[in-house]
């Protein structure tokens, strides 16, 4: 057992866990952070996308040093059918900013500098250790955190919990229940590598600009979920990932979507001469706001994706995880000043703020969102090719007169999903988008 | 009893790549990890230890974040952890190598007590000589025991220490006096995780760095490139053989006109095999 006795123990160095352990550390907490892989990164995956607005936040200097790849510049959404895609493209030269507002990122760069900046704050990090449950006492509050290692206890007046998307430790507490396959989705990416010179034409690009790709349609084989394609200094990202109850009920391998989108006659010119470097695999808690377990309780709150603080519709995470560790640390400090307890209903002012904050109200706004995506697989499949088809009818010159052509894509439509169905789906997404 | 344990911090060779076309190794990027064979010498040192009682000081040589790996190994146990390092070391070869560790273990030496034990792993997997352990006993006049599998015996009261060597043909059991380099064989032993206080005191231990004025150093000309007589002459990946495993059909051969096949087929393909075995039973 440690002999000391910290101020916060924060489980968990990623973006959600560093936040938390540098606020608190910079103001002077005496701030103990585990973290079970071998270094910070290590275990980590992520497409990659920086929000700056969340981190500079926290490090408002921090473009100074962190390790960043490319500025987002151009943001490409496409709606695929296996030949074509139709896609809405913005492009500005107003994010050629000073403080650009985007970036891709390499994770296992940019958390192990991330880490560092928490340790030059002050905080003690302990990597390889794996927190196995929490301490209680005899009321039921939160004292402390069981470890892996010999001797392995630890004590604080609070335990923040930035363990990820399983959320083990929460769940062998009982704080939270186990994750459902549903509201999870399993993403895999693979790093290509391609000389800069060759990212700059191929995407028309120069400097460090960067361009970033999603991806919905066919490609996911009829289930829920989306691809992307992202740009870094020298080399592309590309992954895709579904809802796993999705990969269980269809017996659909993940690396096997992955391969066919790589191979998309729109994706695969975009990767040709490349050399895949590495491969990786995560899950992402895509339930929303109705998945968000307990936040706060007796000694102990739960930041980043542990809380399943993911906007998937936007496809934001890290921002996320950054501003509800913030957040969660300027709580903690706040009642440390007052001398307050860590209780839960002095905690409570964490959920309070985080109320107020984009993190709820934007998880507020899309609440309906993820049940609606799982259970309109037409959006997936059927209405990708209606659009694709939709838009070759259009631009094909043909002799057929435009009235003509607008008559039978209004055709196809309703022989597709019939008038009710459009109609059906149209108030449903209007609602849930509301 | 002071136990001094030499590490080597190197690139963890399942990740180092080759330049396709310089042919020179890439490291930058590259993971850095203790050499493996060193960790033996830890987890024996550190078992010495908790027998006999003492203090293991972990030394390395190398650039400033050389001082990862004596956090690391600082996290599994080990008591002080001291970094040579200076810009005149750059460059060395085992010769300046060892110099520079022989003229920090007797500073070592001064400072913490003289150690009755320096342990080396058998060799590095970056550099392969196993050369620097040997050099530092002979610099320090201590008695080398290399390659050795286990510590049998350890007599403080007699000064006397027991092991087993691993040598051709068979195992060696040596006894000697104290002090000793004791160079330590791999999958003798396991390390060990190393508990959470060492784990915490490690991440907050301060550790001893040296210069090489510091640790003693006068004669700069031994030390780094300028103290180095190796010359690297050519670094390359060797090319991956074409050709792989060739089967010679043996149907209906008696024995001997068997080996006779196989032996052409040897020979034809590494003439160099032939000359040699001619060589040797000429007597040459």
């Amino acid at each position: 057992m440690i002999e000391e006795r910290f101020d916060a123990i924060v489980v968990g160095a990623g973006p959600s866990g560093n936040a938390a352990a540098y606020t608190m550390a910079k103001a002077g907490l005496k701030v103990l952070q585990l973290e079970r892989g071998e270094y910070p990164g290590s275990k980590n995956v992520q497409g990659a996308i920086l929000y700056a607005d969340a981190l500079e936040k926290i490090i408002p200097d921090f473009r100074e040093d962190a390790p960043l790849e490319r500025h987002i510049i151009e943001q490409r959404l496409w709606t695929m059918d296996e030949k074509s895609y139709v896609g809405m493209h913005y492009r500005s030269e107003d994010f050629n900013e000073e403080r650009p507002n985007r970036y891709t990122i390499l994770r296992a760069q940019f958390d192990k500098w991330f880490s560092s900046k928490v340790r030059e704050a002050g905080a003690i990090l302990l990597c390889e250790t794996t927190v196995t449950e929490l301490i209680r006492d005899g009321a039921g509050k939160v004292t402390g955190v069981r470890t892996d290692r010999d001797g392995g206890t630890a004590l604080a007046d609070i335990v923040i919990l930035g363990e990820g998307v399983n959320g083990l430790v929460g769940q062998r507490s009982g704080l939270r229940p186990e994750l459902q396959p549903d509201s999870v989705a399993l993403a895999v990416k693979e790093m290509h590598f391609l000389p800069r010179e060759v990212i700059e034409s191929r995407f028309n690009l120069k400097g460090n600009e960067g361009v970033v790709i999603e991806a919905m349609g066919t490609i996911t084989d009829g289930m829920t979920g989306t691809g992307f394609l992202y740009t870094n200094q020298e080399s592309v990202s590309v992954g895709i990932g579904c809802i796993v109850s999705d990969f269980a009920e269809s017996g659909k391998t993940a690396y096997g979507l992955l391969e066919a989108f790589k191979n998309h006659p729109s994706i695969k010119p975009l990767l040709e001469n490349s050399e895949c470097k590495e491969y990786a695999a995560h899950l992402i808690p895509e339930g929303g706001y109705h998945s968000i377990p307990e936040l706060y309780g007796d000694g102990w709150l739960v930041v980043g994706d542990a809380g399943q603080f993911v906007n998937a519709v936007h496809r934001e995470g890290s921002n996320l995880a950054m501003t509800t560790g913030r957040i969660a640390g300027e709580t903690v400090i706040a009642l440390k000043h007052r001398g307050a307890a860590m209780s839960k209903a002095n905690l409570a002012a964490y959920k309070r703020t985080l109320d107020e904050t984009f993190v709820m109200k934007d998880l507020k706004k899309y609440k309906r969102i993820p049940a609606l995506l799982h259970r309109n697989k037409q959006l997936f499949g059927l209405y990708p090719r209606l659009l694709t088809a939709a838009a070759q009818t259009w631009f094909r010159v043909d002799g057929v007169d435009k009235r003509s052509k607008e008559n039978a894509i209004l055709r196809s439509f309703r022989k597709g999903r019939t008038l009710s169905g459009l109609i059906g789906d149209a108030f449903k997404l209007a609602r849930a988008w509301r | 009893m002071h136990i001094v344990v030499c590490l080597k911090q190197v690139p963890d060779s399942a990740q180092i790549r080759v330049h396709p076309v310089t042919n020179t190794i890439m490291r930058q990027g590259v993971p850095t990890i203790i050499n493996p064979y060193d960790l033996f010498a830890l987890e024996e040192a550190m078992r010495l230890r908790d027998l006999i009682g003492g203090e293991v000081t972990v030394l390395t040589m190398g650039p400033p974040m050389a001082e990862d790996s004596l956090r690391k190994a600082l996290t599994f146990g080990a008591d002080r952890a001291v970094l040579l390092t200076d810009r005149f070391f750059a460059g060395s070869d085992t010769l300046a190598t060892s110099f520079a560790l022989a003229s920090a273990l007797t500073k070592i030496g001064q400072e913490f007590g003289v150690p009755s034990i320096v342990f080396t792993g058998k060799q590095t997997i970056d550099g392969d000589t196993a050369q620097v352990g040997p050099g530092i006993a002979k610099r320090l006049g201590l008695n080398q025991l290399t390659y050795v599998a286990r510590i049998v015996e350890l007599d403080r009261d007699a000064n006397k220490i027991i092991v087993e060597r691993r040598a051709e043909g068979g195992v060696q059991v040596l006894e000697t006096r104290l002090p000793v380099l004791i160079t330590m064989l791999e999958g003798v032993n396991e390390i060990r995780r190393g508990s959470l206080e060492s784990a915490y005191r490690a991440a907050s231990a301060k550790i001893v760095t040296w210069n090489a004025a510091a640790a003693g150093i006068t004669d700069l000309t031994k030390c780094g490139l300028k103290g180095s007589p190796t010359i690297v002459k050519k670094v390359f990946a060797p090319t991956p053989r074409a050709e792989k495993a060739h089967q010679v059909p043996t149907d209906g051969l008696a024995p001997e006109a068997l080996a006779d096949a196989v032996i052409a087929e040897i020979f034809s393909r590494q003439p160099s095999v032939e000359s040699d075995l001619v060589r040797f039973s000429a007597g040459q």
